[in-house]
């Protein structure tokens, strides 16, 4: 870990992100994708490195220093992510390959217990991997899939959600943050109305974990999801946290190595947590460099970070109302990291290249919430998405550029 | 259906040295290619993998294909432009000819029809080629 950096200073940190240094077609890199996936760290690369060159060996088996010391890190790892999210316990923190993964899980789970006349209940604003999932665990069981309307400005129509939980709502899935408006949820008191109808409460933190400050004792939910990569970690790993009481004896996923306490040929019995769920080899290298980029967030000071976010946000909000033509999409009052738009008469796709050919990377299209688009009635939007080593010069680029693709599209 | 032909498109596009002035003259093909009416744009004619919406036409006369092609994307109806411009009025056999990677190559527009971009337009090419096949048989 390097030494804490105690004030904000956006010059050091943009210094440890070495792919922020290039130039794109002959313009410095602009990135504003973090939504889909942030940029790592150079303590988060070493970190790989590290175990690849100093301690590569399975987890949980060798007899050898490589394995334990493997095991220990990765074990640490565990430790890392139950502090970051306040976890009560360390055996409640899966490792999954990503929030569709661990999503999975729990439907995977939950699916084999739904009856035809149980519901579960999600929001208009669901990514697919929280949508699709569901629908299709309704459909295999018979149970319907209930879905809370938000409301034009893309906030969550909380009233029609409390009307929609019912006792027969055996779970409620949604977003903490959502990844295509940035709305953020008032997930705590979702989760507490949820309880108090009986049903289980599944937070999709893909985005939500990227801004911090996440404690899951306090929203109180049954499970939280997230992806390693939306939070300066690797792709290909993530967390499904769960409430000890709930996943101990939760259905299990893959079946395999790890996993088990006991097999013979005809019959096996399983493991305990945190391993029941963990078949197979994991994803070491990731898992080790997740909890290095976990420990590269908690050297800032939380509140300058979200300071600086907000700042990044209230500064393109501003940029945009003074724009000829921008309409943002997704103006909730509690909102954060994305800012979604649409040029008048141009379609986002376009948009989009002619920002790219100008080295600004943002994303286009649906962001995998197709039936939240058609609520919206837009063919898909533009989508700027920040992170910390994003600056006001930056959303400056941004809107120097859109002037061009305006001017060049009109 | 009034559309340059590819070699002018060469000529045209190899006349420009910036990337604005190359997007801007596809930007204006775009616009400038004729557009289907809304009760053409069925959902038949729809080509799956494309991030806009991409609607193709097509019909034999006299032993030549004719395409119509429309986008709800400028750019796309751009390059569309540029694909017909090869294509359109073309028998099968000229169809099935053409190099279409190497046209690409040479206006220097090849990302845009490399199999790793999912714009669609390779879905396109495929499409018409699938077309040209099937009047060939
Ligand atoms: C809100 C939300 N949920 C789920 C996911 C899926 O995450 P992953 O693809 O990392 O599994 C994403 C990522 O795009 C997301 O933004």
């Amino acid at each position: 870990m390097t030494a804490a950096i105690s004030h904000f200073d956006i010059d050091a940190i943009r210094a440890e992100f070495p792919i922020l240094q290039q130039q794109i077609e002959g313009n410095p890199l602009v990135y504003l994708d973090n939504a889909a996936t942030t940029q790592k760290p150079k303590a988060v690369i070493q970190a790989i490195t590290n175990y690849y060159t100093q301690c590569n060996a399975n987890v949980h088996r060798g007899a050898h220093h490589l394995a334990d010391e493997a095991t220990r890190r990765f074990e640490q790892a565990r430790d890392t992510v139950a502090a970051f999210i306040r976890a009560n316990d360390r055996s409640e923190v899966i490792w999954t390959s990503g929030t569709t993964e661990a999503i999975n899980i729990v439907a995977n789970g939950i699916g084999q217990r739904l009856q035809p006349g149980d519901e579960v209940l999600v929001t208009e604003m669901e990514h697919h991997a929280n949508l699709v999932t569901w629908q299709q665990a309704c459909k295999r069981s018979g149970a319907s899939l209930k879905v809370a309307p938000i409301h034009d400005n893309g906030a969550l129509d909380t009233a029609a959600f409390t009307r929609l939980l019912t006792d027969n709502t055996k779970l409620v899935a949604l977003p903490h943050v959502s990844n295509a408006l940035g709305t953020v949820n008032p997930v705590k008191t979702l989760t507490a109305e949820a309880h108090a109808k009986g049903a289980l409460v599944l937070i999709d933190g893909a985005q939500g974990i990227a801004h911090g400050g996440v404690d899951v004792s306090d929203i109180g939910c049954d499970f939280y999801a997230f992806s390693g990569h939306k939070l300066f970690g690797p792709t290909g790993v993530g967390v499904l946290w769960g409430k000890k009481a709930v996943l101990q004896d939760w259905p299990v996923w893959q079946t395999g190595g790890e996993m088990i306490a006991r097999v013979t040929y005809q019959e096996s019995t399983w493991g305990e947590l945190p391993n029941r769920l963990e078949a197979g080899t994991p994803n070491i290298a990731g898992v080790i460099g997740l909890a290095a980029a976990i420990d590269w967030f908690n050297q800032f000071d939380l509140t300058a970070v979200q300071a600086h976010e907000r700042r990044l946000l209230d500064y393109a909000t501003e940029q945009a109302h003074s724009f000829d033509g921008l309409q943002i999409v997704g103006t909730a009052a509690d909102k954060i990291g994305v800012f979604s738009f649409l040029l008048e008469g141009s379609h986002p796709a376009d948009v989009g290249f002619l920002l790219d050919k100008q080295g600004i990377a943002i994303r286009t299209g649906s962001h995998c919430a197709q039936p939240l688009m058609q609520r919206l009635g837009v063919p898909g939007t533009a989508r700027a998405s920040f992170s910390v080593y994003n600056t006001l010069q930056e959303v400056d680029a941004l809107f120097i550029a859109l002037k061009k693709a305006r001017q060049m599209l009109a | 259906m009034n559309l340059p032909g590819y070699e002018d498109i060469i000529e045209d596009l190899a006349f420009f040295d910036d990337w604005e002035q190359r997007y801007q003259y596809i930007i204006d093909l775009g616009k400038s290619i004729p557009k289907l009416a809304a009760e053409q744009k069925t959902d038949e004619l729809l080509v799956p993998g494309c991030q806009s919406k991409v609607w193709l036409l097509s019909h034999t006369k006299d032993g030549v294909l004719q395409f119509q092609a429309d986008s709800d994307a400028v750019i796309v109806n751009g390059l569309l432009a540029i694909v017909l411009a090869a294509y359109h009025n073309q028998t099968p056999a000229r169809i099935l000819a053409f190099d279409i990677d190497d046209y690409f190559q040479t206006l220097d527009l090849e990302r845009h029809i490399s199999p790793t971009r999912g714009n669609g337009l390779r879905a396109i090419v495929a499409k018409i080629q699938g077309l040209a096949k099937q009047a060939q048989s």
